[in-house]
């Protein structure tokens, strides 16, 4: 067992304790310190579902060692809403029917804040090609575009706005 | 193009409209909890032992090691498995934990409950197995001819079955012919599997979270091998991160249920993906012979097939599947005449069973392969030798069941034709490498792509069959004008739980209805598979609806004093259609009360086959086209799929908006399957059980779909509404295995295509 070593997830400080020095970071974001959004389905950084920002950089969560990371932030899906109620990149989701099993959603929703950050009116090739990481069994992708573009629609009449 | 309609957000949707999930909202916040999302204080681990062998004898199994390491709580061996030894779907044939043979790679020998996974690891590491290694069984036919010994008690031949209709000695002046291959899918879903099993005081029963197809058949088949009665096993549905037929047959269910019952503490196991590809059935691959007998004007007289399915190590469903198969030989087409022979084996390959499309899919790509030949040898384009074979109701199958469906294949043709071709040039409009096969590896050289169009059309029965006695159960209760609907039908993700308050806000003129908790607390509602919820569930739901409203009606009509024959459900309010101006909300017709009704619904009998694959043994089906347009870089054999045409036999869409979902989310697996997933076995071993080497289509791969839906009501149906489910992903594969064809001009033969089927 290693020593108590101290990660910033969302803005809070964790002690992380009594840990096999080995885990990931997914594994400590989720039972060492509860925060059950970010899901694993590969271990391999193949399909983005653990996907969570740090430092501010796309990472997948599943790739990363835990006792690592110390003194960075770790922003999780928990983490981009801090009022609760949905970022509009989270409601165009759900409007656009872009979810449905959902178990790959909170690496996609990660992934799309990213991806708009960083290309706030991305064509189509760049959505699919920033987004290409994050594998969906269940929707085709096709309402997933579909979310994207209207969010990025509804940022940019809100600038002009 | 239907686009979805409006999403209504003022209220509540009806049926016909698109309304969001109800769970949409917690599942884009990381709130929503998956079987894997259930931490428990002072949960212990669990972990499995598999075989590293796909055929072998366990000469010595040690498992002393394993309890000397600290944090480990139990170690169980099939001597632990205190009732049936045994399980499995249609048969009991597969064992709980291997104890004397190991029949394929991946076999569970042995379980562990730890403080840690990573103890779990070590302590697996430390049970010591020694087998005496066997040659495996790989080749199907072997299994047929009798040239390997028995694999298993039940034999090599799960089962055999011909098809024989009309005149056998039929001969048409045009015959085609063909061998054709289906490799092995897996149906990926992300949510691994994963449970948490409580067990009740003294080890008399247990409570599972878990994530599965069909609540009350892992009941039954795990309460059997616990030895304990069903209503010792409590089932609640865990959160289910997809399944498309591979959580129907049980994978961890028995075995953390053991460990919570020895250890008497709640136990939580997680597969990884290595894991999950060894531990959960996979789509049969196939091998298909078919010829085709037509007259000069296409016209198809006669088929033949031969059928192989490889089974792999147990029966799990592969009884059903055949029979899927082979019922399916002459596909959405007319034909008087058949001799189909059909095969499931038993091979020391990984067991097979379920997956979207349950067999049609592997008849489909035969069939629909042999139509276009049969349109070059006629002379004909791959629509008109469609159209001029086109099955309509009341046309007579193969199997002699006639089709009452309403079946509007050529409808769904014309509709399919009617969408725009991509007015892209090749390669893209913006000059985009990205656009080109190949993409980001921008290995294309762009005045060497060729552009082609296919063609796929399929019939898919819905519900079970062959005399399955197949119901749903679902229970309504209204009071104080709010609905609450109990039924055990799996949501996976596919939007039941969207559905059914749809139904039962049109039906009983209320906005509020609250879905409880998908438990064993109620009657089966049979498996999320074969197209059927939206038909059974559905069916249930409207059911117990319809009886809970004449009580209502009863009820009203009795305070005032009219036949509750006269009374309608108007918006809001119970109206007497006599009388309109008279007329009450739900709400305050049910204050203070409650009217609570429970309905077994079962769709029309069917019948097994008989020993000429004779009998009425469907119940329905739907029809779907697809037209596929490709791009192929014939120097490196790579394909980008441009674009998917499709008009889908939908009856009517209670949810447009899930009716597209689930359309777009077939076609991506139906493509994935032509181009690029394949779990690749190589003497009995599987080369690539990750997402790293198991190629699943990402956004990049995916084309825009077109999608026409048409709605004819089919009056069998209770909402007049069809399964959607899976036809999306059964023609379009051969729909773009044609696309490539007419590429590169070369045949194809089996899927999915690789490069150097299409290069070398």
């Amino acid at each position: 067992m290693a020593e108590l070593y101290r990660l910033t997830v969302n803005g809070v400080d964790h002690d992380v304790a009594d840990a096999w020095i080995g885990e990931s970071l997914l594994f400590v974001l989720r039972e060492r310190i509860g925060l059950l959004g970010t899901k694993g389905a590969c271990e391999q950084g193949e399909c983005g579902s653990c996907s969570v920002l740090l430092d501010g950089e796309l990472v997948c969560s599943c790739l990363v060692l835990a006792a690592a990371q110390t003194g960075r932030s770790i922003v999780t899906i928990e983490g981009i809403a801090p009022e609760g109620s949905p970022t509009d990149v989270q409601q165009a989701f759900v409007e656009a029917g872009a979810v449905q099993c959902g178990f790959c959603t909170p690496g996609l929703i990660m992934a799309t804040q990213r991806l708009l950050e960083r290309i706030p009116a991305p064509t189509d090739t760049e959505i699919r090609e920033e987004l290409s990481g994050n594998i969906c069994r269940c929707t085709g992708y096709g309402r997933l575009v579909s979310a994207v573009v209207d969010v990025a629609r509804r940022r940019a009449e809100g600038d002009r706005g | 193009m239907a686009e979805p309609r409006t999403i209504a957000r003022e209220r509540p949707g009806r049926i016909g409209d698109s309304v969001l999930r109800p769970d949409g909202v917690e599942k884009v916040q990381g709130a929503y909890r998956f079987s894997s999302d259930l931490p428990v204080e002072g949960a212990l681990w669990g972990a499995t032992l598999r075989s590293p062998h796909p055929s072998a004898r366990i000469v010595r199994l040690d498992v002393t090691p394993a309890w000397a390491i600290p944090g480990v709580e139990t170690v169980i061996t099939a001597a632990d498995v205190p009732g049936l030894a045994t399980y499995g779907l249609v048969q009991p044939d597969q064992p709980v934990f291997a104890s004397d043979v190991v029949r394929y790679l991946g076999e569970p020998i042995a379980a562990v409950a730890a403080d840690h996974p990573e103890t779990c690891r070590r302590a697996l590491e430390a049970i010591i197995v020694e087998y005496e290694v066997h040659e495996p069984l790989v080749d199907p036919e072997r299994a047929i001819d009798g040239s390997h010994p028995p694999i298993h008690p039940g034999g090599n031949v799960i089962r055999h079955q011909r098809v024989l209709s009309g005149d056998p000695s039929v001969v048409g002046d045009i015959v085609v012919e063909g061998d054709y291959e289906i490799g092995m899918q897996d149906q990926a879903f992300l949510g691994l599997e994963a449970a948490l099993a409580v067990p009740d005081p003294g080890a008399a029963g247990v409570e599972l979270h878990v994530a599965t197809q069909w609540l009350h058949e892992d009941q039954k088949q795990i309460a059997a091998c616990l030895g304990l009665p069903a209503s010792a096993v409590r089932l609640v549905l865990g959160g289910v991160g997809g399944a498309f037929g591979g959580r129907e047959d049980l994978s961890l269910q028995v075995h953390i249920c053991l460990l919570a019952l020895r250890t008497g503490r709640p136990v939580r196991v997680h597969y990884g993906r290595e894991e999950s590809f060894l531990g959960h059935i996979h789509r049969h691959p196939a091998r298909i012979w078919m010829r085709h007998h037509a007259d000069r004007t296409g016209q198809i007289l006669k088929i033949e097939a031969r059928f192989v399915l490889d089974g792999g190590a147990y029966a799990s469903t592969s009884h059903a599947v055949l029979t899927n198969a082979i019922t399916h030989t002459q596909g959405p087409y007319r034909c008087e005449n058949a001799v189909v022979d059909g095969w499931a084996v038993r091979t020391n390959n990984p067991p097979c069973g379920a997956m979207r499309g349950f067999g049609v899919v592997q008849a489909c790509f035969a069939h629909e392969s042999q139509m276009d030949k049969l349109a070059a040898a006629c002379g004909l384009d791959p629509v008109a030798i469609r159209l001029r074979n086109a099955m309509r109701t009341g046309d007579r199958l193969i199997t002699g069941q006639v089709v009452e469906s309403v079946a509007p294949v050529e409808r769904c043709i014309r509709e399919t034709d009617a969408l725009a071709l991509p007015d892209e040039p090749i390669g893209g409009r913006f000059d985009d490498p990205m656009r080109l096969p190949g993409g980001a590896g921008l290995t294309a050289d762009r005045s060497h792509i060729r552009r082609g169009i296919g063609w796929g059309v399929a019939v898919k029965n819905l519900m079970f069959s062959e005399g399955f006695d197949d119901y749903a159960t679902a229970r309504c209760e209204l009071a104080d004008g709010v609905a609450t609907l109990k039924f055990a039908t799996a949501e996976v993700g596919q939007g039941f739980i969207t559905i059914a308050p749809q139904i039962a806000r049109t039906l009983l003129g209320i906005d509020d209805v609250v879905v409880d908790r998908i438990d064993t607390g109620i009657g089966s509602a049979g498996s999320t598979s074969a197209s059927r919820q939206t038909w059974m569930s559905g069916g249930a739901v409207d059911a117990a609806c319809r009886k809970v409203r004449e009580r209502l009606f009863e009820h009203v009509g009795g305070r005032w004093a009219v036949d509750p024959l006269r009374l309608v459900i108007e918006d809001d309010s119970v109206v007497d259609s006599l009388d309109p101006d008279r007329r009450i909300t739900v709400s305050e017709a049910t204050a203070g009360r409650r009217f609570a009704e429970t309905v077994e619904f079962r769709h029309r009998p069917t019948q097994p086959l008989d020993e000429n694959g004779q009998g009425d043994c469907h119940t329905a089906f739907a029809f779907v086209a697809h037209r596929a347009v490709v791009d192929v870089d014939p120097d490196l054999g790579l394909v980008k799929v441009v674009q998917i045409a499709t008009a889908q036999d939908v009856g009517v869409a209670l949810n447009p908006l899930s009716v597209i979902g689930q359309i777009e989310g077939g076609i991506a697996q139906g493509l994935g399957l032509a181009v690029m997933e394949e779990i690749v076995m190589r003497d009995g071993r599987m080369l690539n059980p990750s997402f790293t080497d198991y190629l699943l289509p990402t956004f990049l791969d995916m084309p825009p779909v077109l999608t026409t839906l048409v709605e004819e009501p089919d009056p069998q149906a209770p909402l007049g509404a069809k399964g959607v489910g899976e036809p999306p992903c059964i023609s379009v594969t051969p729909a773009i295995v044609a696309a490539i064809r007419d590429a590169i001009g070369r045949d194809l033969h089996r899927v999915p295509v690789r490069p150097h089927d299409i290069c070398l």
